[in-house]
């Protein structure tokens, strides 16, 4: 099933920045942009220095394209599609996130 | 008098789509009216990212086409309406709204239908196809009231629609007749490395399957069962063993149809009726139907440049795939099963990391006939051009596939490609095309897309695309802007002074004023860092968290491997026996790998982020403070143990180090700042090759500024001579905040002064003549600095809402089992790869 997980407060979050979270034993970063009112969630796992730690890079966007910089080596990854932009065929995964009632919720599969 | 002919169009998706759109720019759109009939709803969209509409794209995402294309082009399209019959005889095509069109011209771009088994069963409720936006919507209305769902069909569409299925939270499985997944475009070796990977994902993968009955389950909706005896119960079936091309309407007019479907065309995609062509996936050319968007975006090109008096072929394609499914980059080219008479193969299979790859190349190892890679493709555009463009390969093929363990690198460059390579197969673009746009002004690779359609396709070309635009902006030595990014036409230092100017005091309201876009890491770092040089508030409030760098952000240098070191301040260097004991309590209770560092202090290594604050609430009880080694700012005054103990010396450097290094710690600059104090000239400190040197002299202090250590050592310069203290210490006011309010993004002193108009002239003169009335102004800046100056460790841990950024996740306090260490020479480092897989190993038979 299509599946709406609690994940935090919106509190919990870092305006304009990311925050990890543990949810069904995956590594999500998910990250808060106010400007937006809303919320992205990609895999915290960094391809490049295999570390999970894409939650601690800068959010932003490229070309018009919402972007997360990796801390690590500063690859770009799509907030949407996890895409990265140095190189189209790596990517991360990507989640769709919302808020709701101040909570925030991801959606993955059972 | 209109003397336009007509041409009708039937069917647009992509392949119609991007015939009218190669047609409206051809010489023949001047001669014909067009109309074009469109079954679906909606004006052509792209059916090959049809799983992303699933991960958050909506219909208007994967529009091909302009709201306003076809008004502007004169097109009448009848959306919603299919065309039922055509009357060759008559030359017309009537609707099935009863649209009657008379046609001089007719191209059918009927494309294809998912073939669905005649399993008994399969018309049962939940039982859908994956082709079409309104297919989707019914995938998803059915997936809201299932737990479990099944793809029939593990080949490429049948994986993209699994990916579907996961998307949607459903638990998986695929169930492929053959006895691999992507039979058509994988070896045994690969299929398998796909279905392991697939199946670490969570899918299930059921082969050699074939379904001989769908009835009513018992915890499912439906049973599938098998031909062999075995049962798979699931709430939902996706058919997508292949595709059949939609030819019923060809062949009710009697054109000419292959025994197992599809119109027959010729070279210029013509069809047994001189006045219809057929293009796309309801078209058979040789014997072969091709079910790949690119030699349908050919055929349709050459049906336009036909129309226009253009001579063109289609001659048939080329059938390399590249995609991404379900994560797992996955590569096929040529002959990848080595049917080619005396091929020969390499093979490359890397079981910890996943991948596969398989080269086939010919008898005399020349030229490459084919290749295979599963879960790591990078080199996919390579071997494509070597295959499609006969390039001799190097000595060892098998190079092509080995990992790269050195810097050399075995690619093509793109230098070695033709100007004739076809770089974008979708849109067929060469090199020489993408290096005529480059010359007539592209200078991105989004300008590139625009000027040539290039990489607008599937996107695989996009890392080549980006290769050749460098290497040729490169060769035109194209001049770089001095913005600091998109986000602002400036400077830094117009950054600076609007900040100043305007008393900004947030990335927001500078943003709002001056930028546009929501910022990247570049101006964010930047703008971070010049506010807190200027206001020097604390850096993590709130309006400035999103601006700092993960170093600053935890307060501590991160590693390869996630963790953070620790450096606390240890002034001048100068440390008593029992801060050496604590720091070594403190690495021996968190386990930490310890090393002197160049700056005269004590790094402390592979700290968790949760482990930060524990850390530093012992530190600064033991009277450390932060040694700010995280920030672009002061790190260290280093000095020699000067005239209280040294038989030479001249002057108390060790005393003066400290009060400098107290005075300028926390100031934020553009980069960091490091500071060194020597007693005498035998200059043991080094002060020559730091930002700012000082050393002692009979007659006072000599100021050294702007040397550098590092990837390009550059000796100080002197700078003024014989200084009392007070006076040393104003021009080194002086000098650091005129640094910081005209230095470029992350550029040292040295940089700086190498790049001043002026120079070391120009530099004396504002510092010590004043030449720009700044002097007073310059002082007072860096006396707020010293003002507002906080240990931010010390803030931190006094915040609870700040302490909360300190844990792996925010919802749970387990730490991050990536992490993983092994000891050498008495103390932790990260484990490499290798030793990462014996601990996973150790691990999972626990």
């Amino acid at each position: 099933m299509s599946k709406w997980i609690d994940v935090c407060h919106i509190d919990d979050l870092q305006p304009d920045s990311g925050v990890c979270a543990l949810v069904e034993g995956r590594q999500i970063a998910i990250f808060y942009l106010p400007r937006l009112n809303a919320v992205y969630a990609i895999g915290n796992f960094d391809p490049f220095s295999e570390a999970n730690v894409l939650s601690r890079g800068m959010v932003g966007d490229l070309g018009g394209q919402l972007m997360l910089a990796s801390p690590m080596y500063k690859q770009h990854f799509n907030l949407q599609t996890g895409i990265c932009f140095e190189d189209a065929a790596i990517s991360v995964p990507a989640y769709p996130a919302r808020i709701d009632n101040d909570r925030v919720a991801i959606r993955m599969s059972e | 008098m209109n003397t336009k002919q007509t041409l009708v169009v039937i069917g647009n998706g992509m392949v119609g789509q991007h015939f009218l759109t190669k047609l409206v720019e051809s010489a023949a759109k001047d001669h014909f009216h067009i109309v074009t009939f469109c079954e679906e709803p909606r004006a052509a969209y792209d059916r090959v990212h049809l799983s992303e509409y699933f991960t958050g794209k909506s219909a208007e995402d994967l529009s091909l086409v302009s709201a306003d294309f076809f008004a502007e082009h004169g097109i009448e399209i009848h959306l919603g309406d299919k065309a039922a019959t055509i009357d060759r005889q008559q030359k017309q095509v009537t609707s099935a709204k009863g649209v009657v069109i008379r046609y001089d011209k007719l191209v059918l771009a009927t494309g294809s239908y998912p073939f669905v088994p005649p399993v008994p069963g399969h018309e049962r409720a939940q039982c859908l196809v994956y082709r079409t936006i309104e297919d989707l919507e019914a995938i998803k209305a059915a997936a809201e009231n299932s737990k479990i769902g099944t793809v029939v069909g593990g080949g490429l569409l049948g994986l993209e629609a699994a990916k579907a299925l996961t998307d949607l939270g459903l638990e998986t499985h695929v169930v492929e007749f053959a006895p691999r997944l992507m039979a058509v475009q994988l070896d045994d070796g690969g299929g398998a490395m796909l279905r392991h990977k697939i199946q670490a994902l969570g899918v299930k993968v059921h082969l050699n399957k074939n379904t001989s009955l769908i009835d009513d389950g018992e915890q499912c909706l439906h049973k599938m069962n098998f031909a062999d005896g075995e049962v798979l119960e699931t709430d939902l079936i996706l058919f997508s063993a292949g595709i059949r091309p939609r030819d019923d309407i060809a062949r009710a007019c009697g054109l000419e149809i292959g025994p197992r479907g599809g119109i027959v065309i010729d070279n210029q995609c013509k069809t047994s009726d001189p006045h219809i062509y057929a293009i796309g996936e309801c078209a058979l050319w040789n014997g072969q139907i091709f079910g790949l968007v690119a030699p349908g975006y050919t055929m349709a090109r050459t049906v336009a440049a036909d129309l226009s008096g253009t001579e063109a072929s289609f001659t048939g394609a080329d059938m390399s795939t590249k995609l991404k499914l379900m994560g797992v980059d996955v590569a096929s080219i040529g002959d990848a099963h080595a049917r080619t008479q005396g091929a020969m193969v390499y093979t490359y299979q890397n079981g910890s990391r996943e991948i596969y790859k398989r080269l086939v190349v010919s008898q005399d190892k020349k030229q490459l006939l084919g290749a295979v890679l599963v879960g790591e493709a990078s080199g996919y555009s390579t071997l494509l051009q070597y295959c499609l463009n006969g390039i001799e390969l190097p000595e060892n093929p098998d190079a092509l596939i080995l990992p790269q363990r050195s810097d050399e690198s075995v690619g093509l460059g793109p230098d070695a490609l033709p100007a004739s390579a076809q770089i974008c197969s979708c849109h067929d673009v060469s090199k020489g095309q993408i290096c005529g746009a480059i010359e007539a002004g592209c200078t991105t690779i989004g300008q590139l897309k625009s000027a040539t359609k290039a990489a607008s396709g599937c996107g695989g070309c996009a890392p080549l695309l980006k290769s050749v635009l460098d290497c040729e902006l490169i060769k035109l030595g194209v001049e770089v802007s001095t913005d600091i990014c998109e986000h602002f036409p400036h400077t830094r230092q117009d950054l600076y002074n609007l900040i100043m100017v305007e008393q900004i005091k947030t990335f927001d309201d500078l943003l709002d004023k001056h930028g546009r876009g929501l910022g990247c890491e570049v101006c964010k770092q930047a703008v971070g860092s010049i506010l807190a040089s200027y206001w020097n508030d604390y850096i993590l409030e709130k309006p400035h968290i999103g601006l700092q760098d993960t170093n600053d952000t935890y307060l501590a240098n991160m590693q390869k491997d996630g963790t953070y070191s620790v450096v606390p301040r240890v002034t001048g260097g100068e440390i008593t026996p029992d801060g050496l004991i604590a720091l070594g309590q403190v690495a021996k209770k968190y386990g930490l790998y310890t090393k002197i560092t160049g700056g005269q202090r004590v790094d402390l290594f592979g700290a968790r982020v949760e482990q930060l604050p524990l850390i530093w609430n012992e530190l600064i009880e033991a009277g450390f403070e932060s040694g700010h080694a995280y920030g672009k700012s002061l790190r260290t005054v280093k000095s020699c143990v000067g005239s209280t103990w040294c038989r030479f010396g001249i002057d108390d450097s060790v005393g003066l180090a400290i009060e400098l290094e107290n005075r300028y710690k926390g100031l934020r600059a553009p980069h960091k700042i490091k500071f060194a104090v020597s007693g005498c000239t035998r200059e043991c400190a080094e002060a020559q090759g730091k930002d700012i040197g000082v050393i002692a002299t009979e007659n006072g202090w000599n100021l050294y500024v702007c040397g550098n250590g590092g990837m390009k050592p550059r000796h100080a310069d002197l700078f003024a001579t014989n200084l009392d203290k007070a006076t040393l210490i104003k021009y080194i006011d002086r000098v650091l905040i005129f640094y910081v309010r005209t230095a470029a993004r992350l550029q040292r002193t040295s940089v700086w002064m190498e790049n001043m108009e002026g120079g070391l002239d120009y530099l004396k003169a504002v510092i010590l003549e004043d030449r720009l009335g700044l002097a007073d102004e310059l002082e007072q800046q860096m006396q707020h600095v010293i003002d507002t100056y906080q240990c931010e460790w010390k803030t931190t841990l006094q915040d609870e809402q700040k302490l909360k950024r300190f844990r792996h996740f925010v919802n749970s306090d387990q730490a991050d089992d990536n992490v993983v260490f092994v000891e050498e020479r008495g103390q932790v480092r990260p484990a490499n790869v290798e030793e990462r897989k014996h601990f996973k190993l150790i691990e999972e038979a626990a």
